[in-house]
């Protein structure tokens, strides 16, 4: 229990995890130091490495996605010898469906949710409430070990590995290809598709692993910051960042055991004969008919009363994040403290009642689909206050840009373009005719990648000196933004238009159809750009791995900036802290009168009172 | 170097415009002619240029507001202070409340087109249901009634058979039942803007109202628009929308082909 009460009595915490401030704790192995760890710091940037890592997985999945797309039906050289030589070197449809289902599954499960949760979360919460660690160390540690179960899985789930062990027939084009929304009955009948025999199984299982590593995350979360915040440390002196990871595993914590039962639900519906998801009476590929009795539309009222909650998962982290970053780089407090702590609270609580717009078009009844309207476009309301507040932010600063502003900014600027398009799809006569087009594909790319991983970017650029002690590179880090920035906006904002044009998504090959053939140029041009953005990407991995060793060196506080984090040493032994700090201030006091000589003051900074009286006095 | 990513931002927001400006004229906008060839289709494209309209004005102003502080925080001299504001009550307020009254007016003014979609009270008195679609991995079979019957939710023996062409009568509102043989489809003809999963063990009922012929080469597309298998891309089909007339003589010349059993009348 004493990890539940920080006090500054060093002594008693002299245990056997993760304590002793610096003086007289035993040696760790490197096993126990670098890989079995519980030190929250090693686990977070475990959880960065594997999610970026992860990300190039990803975008390898999308740059095949947009191969097809660009050049329906060809030879791909290189790659289509190395993974589908048996098809001729060109993408088969049952491999294409799988391309898209493990590119949703790899960005969603193993990037966006485990770099903001995962590696930020576990890096920045200590720190920044002024904690030594988390307050379930080797509960950390396990979420972490649990992505590696996942991550195989869902390799056997993708067609990778020998068939005697996975049981996978056909191998990747036998891969999982229900869509990452996994909607039965594809995904519950294994004649369906050749992706929905085993592969799926395996498909869930990975989900459910996933599903146990954020929930061991997100408890801990929640009890670290209920507890262990360090004195002063009030919940309205807290940096946006941790109120967006609280309200982030508050979301988590209440919505994800929702998706574990589908999860098993549908496992047992594959594996054990039961009926939760399939009616009676269906025939599927000559197969006997279904036994039946249940409900296709149950799996998605259920996925979705996680997913939606889970989008929010995935973004509300990285605009605490940003909303900390833009602070410090404008050189000004933030705009609205309090507004922006409700509006995440808003999003949050409305985020539970919007999941039924998913399913506007799915056959639910529609007096439903009027309610949703209504609660989704609400939910416009907070996020536009949020927008409001960050220009108001940026408004009359002293801008300091470099990378991680630059991304910033593109945050906000894209989070613009990602909201406003969703009002059209929240609106149920404009999405009978938009539903499941590039439209919706466009909108959550602009949310996913063009806030939240822009987001992440400026991340890493941020916190970078406080991991290694040495700064990233600005002027690669400025490359890396431009020809990102460029490479997505010309491969998604042309997206909207493919929507508007009727273009449906996961088509294999959209241009046998007359309406649609005239839009193969314009995804040419966007899988160029998407040849870019990927390219670019090793900008980064190279900055990373360059500056971990080669970085100009750095101190506490390079940024000038105001957190608790900054008191601590780069990068910060175990246990964190020096002394055990004690809070004075609100982590936004940039430029404040009170002090004369400098334009931040730290949150442990204490300023007299009667300096602060002649400071701020005239 | 800070005013040049200023205007690199303000940039962006512009050739986004700009490129949404010309996308009717490049063809990169709504199917074939661009128009609805529904009524409802009317409708919904209407609230989507409302829609477009007030999100436009949004983003300019955002943008533009983006762009100011931009520029002012990157021209700011060295003796300039910073604005130190923890913010503003009363803005918040005003942007809370615009925002608010504007989204609230977007969601009421939508409701009822939906309701008429969708809502069997508000729907059409005098939709006839013309054809049961069922959708298959990977095409659509439809079901006709004969000449001067009405469906039936059963097969009869008396009905005419299609794969992957729907004729429907031009002019009035007409509906389809919609079910799905196996996995989960979704009834998609961008021209008319309608669209309606198929739901495995469901019959759902969609109506629309073609506006003018579509026949020939002229028909419209119907597409699936649920992911339904590896086979998703090619489930093709055309909508046929025909006079009155030229839709009986369709379906008789249909009818005569499938129970044509090879007998001649006597006279003949």
């Amino acid at each position: 229990m004493s990890t539940l009460h920080p006090t500054l009595d060093h002594a008693g915490h002299a245990g056997d995890d993760a304590h002793g401030h610096g003086h007289g704790h035993h040696e760790l192995s490197f096993i126990q130091k670098y890989v079995f760890s519980t030190d929250h710091k090693v686990i977070g940037i475990q959880f960065l490495i594997t999610t970026m890592l992860m990300l190039m997985v990803g975008g390898a999945l999308a740059l095949g996605v947009r191969w097809q797309l660009a050049r329906p039906w060809e030879y791909m050289p290189i790659a289509g010898d190395l993974t589908f030589a048996r098809d001729g070197g060109q993408i088969s449809p049952e491999y294409y469906t799988m391309l898209f289902t493990m590119h949703a599954t790899v960005m969603i499960f193993l990037v966006i949710i485990p770099v903001l949760a995962g590696a930020f979360g576990n890096f920045l919460i200590p720190l920044m409430i002024g904690a030594d660690d988390m307050a379930f160390p080797t509960l950390n540690m396990l979420s972490y070990w649990f992505m590696w179960p996942a991550i195989l899985f869902f390799a056997f789930a993708a067609g990778i590995g020998p068939e005697w062990l996975t049981g996978v027939v056909g191998g990747m084009d036998a891969g999982t290809a229900q869509g990452w929304t996994s909607y039965p009955l594809l995904s519950a009948v294994k004649t369906s598709a050749p992706g929905s025999a085993m592969a799926q199984t395996w498909w869930l299982m990975a989900v459910t692993f996933v599903g146990v590593s954020s929930m061991m995350g997100s408890v801990n979360y929640m009890t670290t910051i209920i507890n262990m915040r360090a004195p002063g440390m009030t919940l309205f002196r807290m940096p946006l960042t941790i109120w967006a990871m609280f309200i982030t595993a508050i979301l988590q914590a209440f919505a994800l055991p929702v998706l574990t039962a589908a999860g098993f639900m549908l496992v047992a519906d594959r594996l054990l004969g039961t009926c939760f998801f399939i009616p009676a009476g269906i025939v599927i590929n000559n197969a006997a008919p279904t036994i039946g009795g249940g409900q296709t539309l149950l799996w998605q009222h259920l996925f979705w009363f996680y997913s939606h909650p889970a989008v929010y998962i995935m973004l509300l982290p990285a605009m605490g994040m940003v909303s900390d970053m833009l602070a410090c780089m404008c050189r000004k407090p933030i705009f609205g403290y309090k507004p922006m702590v409700y509006s995440m609270a808003a999003i949050a609580g409305l985020g539970f009642i919007v999941w039924g717009h998913h399913m506007f078009i799915s056959g639910m009844n529609p007096a439903l689909g009027m309610t949703f309207m209504v609660s989704t476009i609400m939910i416009a309301l907070p996020s536009a206050i949020k927008t409001f507040n960050w220009i108001g932010t940026i408004w009359g600063g002293r801008l300091q840009f470099n990378g991680v502003m630059l991304n910033c900014i593109a945050f906000v600027s894209m989070f613009i373009i990602g909201g406003l398009s969703g009002i059209f799809m929240a609106a149920v006569p404009v999405d009978i005719y938009i539903h499941d087009t590039y439209f919706i594909v466009a909108h959550f790319h602009y949310v996913l990648f063009g806030s939240t991983l822009f987001g992440v970017f400026a991340g890493i650029q941020f916190w970078f000196p406080k991991m290694w002690g040495r700064m990233m590179n600005d002027t690669v880090a400025k490359f890396h933004f431009v020809l990102t920035f460029i490479g997505f906006n010309v491969t998604f904002f042309p997206m909207h238009m493919l929507g508007v044009a009727g273009m449906p998504r996961r088509y294999a090959d959209p241009y046998h159809f007359e309406y649609l053939s005239h839009l193969l140029p314009l995804n040419q041009v966007m899988t160029a750009a998407a040849v870019l953005m990927g390219v670019a990407q090793f900008l980064l991995l190279g900055n990373f791995a360059y500056s971990m060793f080669f970085g100009e060196k750095c101190g506490r506080n390079p940024w000038n900036a105001n957190g608790l984090e900054w008191t601590a040493p780069s990068p910060p032994g175990h246990g964190n802290f020096d002394v055990l700090p004690v809070v004075y201030h609100g982590p936004y006091e940039y430029s404040s009168p009170i002090v004369k000589d400098k334009d931040y003051l730290m949150q442990t900074e204490y300023v007299p009172l009667a300096q602060r009286q002649t400071n701020a006095g005239h | 170097m800070g005013r040049f990513w200023a205007i690199f931002f303000v940039a962006t927001a512009v050739i986004a415009v700009a490129v949404s400006w010309f996308s009717p004229a490049l063809h990169w906008w709504f199917p074939g002619d661009g128009k609805a060839h529904s009524n409802l289709g009317l409708r919904i494209d209407d609230l989507f240029h409302l829609i477009l309209v007030i999100v436009s004005i949004t983003f300019i102003g955002t943008h533009a507001a983006l762009g100011y502080v931009l520029w002012r925080g990157a021209t700011i001299k060295p003796e300039d202070k910073v604005l130190f504001s923890h913010g503003s009550h009363s803005l918040e307020v005003i942007w809370t409340i615009v925002p608010a009254g504007i989204l609230l007016f977007i969601a009421l003014y939508q409701m009822d087109v939906w309701a008429k979609y969708r809502v069997k009270s508000f729907s059409p008195a005098e939709t006839e249901a013309v054809a049961e679609v069922t959708a298959r991995q990977f095409e659509w079979r439809i079901r006709y009634p004969a000449r001067g019957k009405k469906l039936q939710p059963t097969p009869q023996p008396d009905d005419v058979y299609t794969v992957n062409e729907l004729h429907v009568p031009t002019g009035r509102p007409v509906s389809i039942s919609l079910r799905t043989e196996d996995v989960q489809h979704s009834f998609f003809v961008p021209e008319l803007r309608v669209k309606q999963d198929a739901v495995p063990g469901l019959v759902i009922p969609v109506w629309f109202d073609v506006i003018d012929r579509r026949t020939g080469k002229n028909a419209m597309e119907l597409v699936c628009a649920e992911l339904c298998g590896w086979g998703h891309y090619k489930m093709k089909a055309r909508v046929f929308a025909e006079s009155d007339e030229e839709f009986e003589q369709w379906r008789e010349k249909i009818a005569g082909e499938q129970f044509d059993d090879g007998f001649k009348k006597a006279a003949e």
